[in-house]
């Protein structure tokens, strides 16, 4: 498959004197795909998804959006245009005082027309479910709401990936719930690829594939029961597995002989039923 | 023996006015003394506004405060005192930090207690050590950090006021599971070697379920349920109705129940789910043999 974003041996550190926060990282996304980033704080996620849009650029090797090499300075806007962003806390990214003015900020800088404004700022609300609060203020939206609208802003600018940095981490259950299922609606009924960075495995679960990085390298690319099978591997890099897998890995630890790829609730209470009853 | 007393509390937003929202309505609540209490409840049910009250920061519209039987607004100047021991940590401390060292930022509630010089030292060392920090973090500045340290830093720091009740506004948000834990633990511990009273707001049901003793949770500004954690999880179906993400293996158990298995549902910790799991089978297995 065609990938969309592209990694190539990419160091980055932020001076001179400081160590490498990237230590020759090679990633593919590919058109389409939900990726999931995990590995715990300080192990350069955020660093790398900064690349992936040219907030910052490698001190070695490459970064290439569609073929772009995102140190081209004068391809920054197209880059841009293509890759958009999505930050942590909601109350950080909003302009406006109103929900769709603040959805419209990106386009008025790029000069649409305003009927096609118009068009794409409506469909971007009503993708990320927002569109029945398109005449508050946002400061009296939930987080939840709010992280939408955030969404809804990179929606509008019609990218071909969004990279989205611990979008729910200021949430509630509630508030995750929705963001995330956006997020999934965008990637399987629009196409858009998303790169989620995320501290919470049922999140992470979710995705086509993850990638777990660690002190600034990729540790293991795979798909959520790859990588979730993997325990006490996963334990051992200060990260969690969810509850499914880590119930069956527990038991196991009794003798027995469960599945720990059974990541859902259905797959594990099947696995369970059987396990009771059988 | 109670701490923390909450008399007919309530508290309007915008009394008057158009956006008038009652966030609390009549809440009553005795805190025991040596408790670690976790507050659950949907966004906008009332929790900050609550725990706003616990050290004055907000006055009572309605209803009293007290802590050890006195109410903390009974005299204007002595609220500074009820600050002292009960200590805030907000929401995203780390943005508080302000100091050159991470041990002047540690020393400065202390310090505006009035404490000698040497008693600061010894309160900035002890909090220092409770929350994981090292001699040569201390030395260095608190921006040179990473999010998860200085939110320990910020933690450090009201911890160093060695307040009787400790209350926490959603500690963990953004760390890792690591980061989460090594805080959650920390917490514990101050609670279980000094006897202080915890409050913890968390959205992270396995959280509270890890570490509360006992549970309260808030709908719409009143207090749905004040009970041991095991009870309140015994109320998983509703609470989970209420908008609020109860634990996966909790779930686990409700589809096994659903599916006809006779098995408790107030499962919500992994460790007693293990336990629960392998007495059903060695039970059955019993008695498939007998």
């Amino acid at each position: 498959m065609e990938n969309i974003l592209k990694a190539e041996n990419v160091w980055f550190r932020y001076t001179e004197e400081s160590d490498w926060i990237l230590k020759g990282i090679n990633l593919d996304v590919k058109k389409g795909e939900f990726l999931a980033i995990l590995g715990s704080n300080g192990c350069g996620k955020s660093t790398l998804a900064k690349h992936f849009n040219a907030i910052l650029v490698p001190g070695k090797g490459d970064v290439t959006v569609r073929n772009i090499n995102t140190k081209e300075e004068e391809k920054l806007l197209d880059i841009r245009q293509k890759v958009g962003m999505v930050f942590q806390n909601p109350d950080n990214q909003i302009v406006a005082t109103i929900v769709e003015d603040d959805v419209a900020f990106a386009l008025e800088n790029i000069g649409v027309s305003p009927k096609e404004m118009r068009e794409r700022i409506d469909d971007a609300m009503k993708k990320t479910g927002i569109y029945e609060f398109r005449n508050k203020a946002p400061h009296n939206l939930s987080g939840g709401q709010k992280q939408r609208v955030a969404i809804a802003g990179i929606i509008a600018m019609r990218p071909e990936c969004i990279v989205l940095d611990e979008p729910t981490a200021m949430l509630d259950p509630m508030g995750r719930e929705a963001v995330i299922n956006t997020i999934k609606s965008l990637n399987k009924e629009y196409g858009i690829t998303v790169v989620l960075i995320t501290h919470y495995m049922d999140e992470a679960a979710q995705a086509d594939r993850i990638v777990v990085m660690n002190e600034g390298r990729v540790e293991k690319i795979g798909t959520p029961k790859e990588i979730f099978s993997q325990v006490e591997w996963i334990k051992s890099l200060a990260l969690d597995v969810p509850q499914t897998s880590d119930l069956a890995w527990q038991i196991n630890q009794h003798g027995y002989n469960l599945s720990t790829s059974a990541i859902s609730i259905d797959e594990c209470a099947n696995q369970l039923y059987k396990f009771l009853e059988e | 023996m109670s701490v923390l007393k909450v008399e007919n509390l309530s508290y309007t937003y915008n009394v008057g006015m158009p956006g008038e929202t009652k966030a609390l309505n009549n809440i009553n609540i005795d805190i025991e003394e040596g408790t670690f209490v976790g507050v659950i409840g949907h966004t906008g049910c009332g929790k900050s506004t609550l725990i706003g009250h616990f050290n004055g920061l907000t006055k009572p519209q309605q209803g009293r405060i007290l802590l050890d039987g006195k109410d903390i607004w009974t005299e204007w100047e002595d609220i500074r005192q009820v600050r002292f021991n009960v200590g805030l940590v907000f929401q995203y401390p780390e943005y508080q930090l302000f100091e050159e060292t991470c041990y002047q930022d540690i020393a400065f509630g202390p310090k505006n207690m009035g404490l000698s010089e040497e008693e600061v030292d010894k309160r900035v060392k002890m909090a220092a050590k409770f929350c994981g920090i090292t001699d040569e973090m201390l030395k260095g500045s608190p921006f040179d950090l990473s999010g998860g340290q200085k939110r320990r830093i910020a933690i450090a720091g009201i911890i160093a006021m060695m307040p009787k009740v400790l209350v926490l506004d959603e500690p963990c948000a953004g760390l890792d599971p690591e980061g989460r834990e090594l805080i959650l633990s920390q917490v514990k511990n101050y609670q279980l070697t000094t006897g202080a009273t915890i409050i913890l707001v968390s959205h992270s049901m396995e959280d509270i379920a890890n570490y509360a003793d006992k549970v309260l949770v808030m709908e719409h500004g009143t207090i749905y349920k004040y009970a041991k954690t095991e009870e309140v999880f015994k109320d998983a179906e509703n609470l989970s109705r209420m908008g609020l993400g109860i634990p996966d293996v909790t779930r686990v158990f409700l589809k096994l129940k659903e599916k006809g298995v006779n098995i408790a549902t107030d499962v919500y910790t992994i460790p007693y789910a293990v336990k629960t799991l392998l007495k059903y089978k060695q039970e059955k297995e019993a008695a498939k043999n007998a």
